[in-house]
């Protein structure tokens, strides 16, 4: 099981502003190590975030974000104490949720 | 009149050079200020608060009674007066060199075992990166405030002193060869003067860092052995009297800077 997202939501006006680290090794598949073996690609390729079941976000990734990725959006129609879910799935299924509480 | 107007278009260029400089300088820092808001060293915190809590080694403890200098179990605030001197051990030690002391005392780890994998590398993560990461956050905001007042921590930061300006090694290198004087760089990396109070301040206050090149923590006694490593010096061996001693300089000329880490860096 992959380790915790760490996500914050509060609200910017009327927007809920969302920032979220994910901690994944986001290999791109191209680097060889010591003795010349290529590194078997291991990426996110999915994000989706949700709001009272809606999707608000949904994104694809490859290759070329970074380690521990960072992400950061807006949305609008939420309130505080309502809930924002992130969820992950990367290039060999592995899978990941968590969720976060939007704060005033 | 020819030589007038050519003394005024090289002022004119030199004038611009200069602002470039300040210019360059200034969005540097901006785009720092836009990048530190997502900094991973976070997910290191969480990690290292976790491995304090958690029971481990033969004793099945978790270090929450380790004594980081101002009770057991403090946490908050200590590393602004690390390295330090503890009666227990009757050594001044750094934190580092204090996690290794709970790892044994409290834990029951032999030295060995709590001294192996202090740094990450491409196959393993190091647990003391997450411990350090955490422990450091708990000091952030706070001033520098590391003492000299026992006759060991005067002697330690004697000796990191005489270190920091000691040549050595086939290179002929001291620290203060690269970092003795304003305004230096290498290749792309400003080299802060440690000499001068600003820059020690502001170079010390940032370590811990992530550091985005290597996708992990970096500590102080890890800086140090990658300096060392840099002057190809021997290895700086994890938590030796050298490397508290040079901590010890460094940090105390350090005091009333803010802390700031961990940080971000490339």
């Amino acid at each position: 099981m992959a380790e915790p997202m760490k996500i914050r939501a509060a609200m910017q006006g009327d927007k809920v502003e969302v920032k979220v680290l994910m901690s994944h090794i986001m290999e791109t598949g191209q680097r060889k190590d010591a003795k010349g073996v290529t590194i078997a690609a291991h990426f996110i390729q999915n994000v989706s975030a949700t709001h009272n079941g809606k999707t608000v976000l949904s994104a694809q990734w490859g290759p070329a974000v970074s380690t521990n990725p960072f992400l950061s959006f807006r949305f609008k129609g939420g309130k505080p104490g309502e809930k924002v879910a992130i969820t992950w799935t990367d290039n060999k299924g592995d899978k990941r949720t968590d969720e976060a509480i939007v704060t005033g | 009149m020819r030589k007038q107007i050519l003394a005024a278009v090289v002022g004119f260029f030199c004038c611009v050079g200069v602002a470039n400089a300040q210019n360059t300088q200034q969005e540097i820092e901006r785009y720092r200020q836009m990048i530190a808001d997502g900094n991973p060293a976070e997910l290191f915190e969480a990690k290292g608060e976790g491995i304090w809590k958690q029971k481990r080694g033969p004793r099945n403890v978790s270090l929450e009674q380790c004594d980081l200098g101002k009770g057991p179990g403090v946490v908050k605030d200590v590393y602004v007066e690390l390295p330090r001197y503890f009666k227990d051990a009757d050594r001044v030690m750094d934190l580092e060199t204090r996690i290794v002391h709970c790892m044994v005392t409290l834990q029951g780890f032999k030295p060995e075992d709590a001294k192996r994998n202090p740094f990450s590398t491409a196959d393993r993560t190091s647990d003391m990166e997450s411990i350090v990461a955490f422990v450091t956050a708990e000091s952030k905001g706070s001033k520098m405030n590391v003492a000299v007042s026992h006759p060991k921590e005067r002697e330690m930061y004697q000796i990191g002193e005489k270190m920091f300006f000691y040549r050595a090694g086939p290179h002929d290198f001291a620290c203060a060869t690269c970092h003795g004087e304003d305004s230096k760089r290498i290749r792309l990396q400003d080299l802060p003067n440690l000499t001068a109070q600003k820059d020690a301040q502001r170079a010390y206050t940032t370590w811990p860092a992530y550091r985005v090149s290597q996708s992990t923590v970096r500590t102080f006694q890890w800086r140090l052995n990658d300096c060392f490593r840099q002057q190809r010096f021997p290895n700086m061996e994890f938590t030796s009297d050298a490397s508290v001693a040079l901590t010890m300089f460094l940090a105390r000329n350090a005091n009333g800077g803010v802390f700031a880490a961990p940080a971000l860096k490339r």
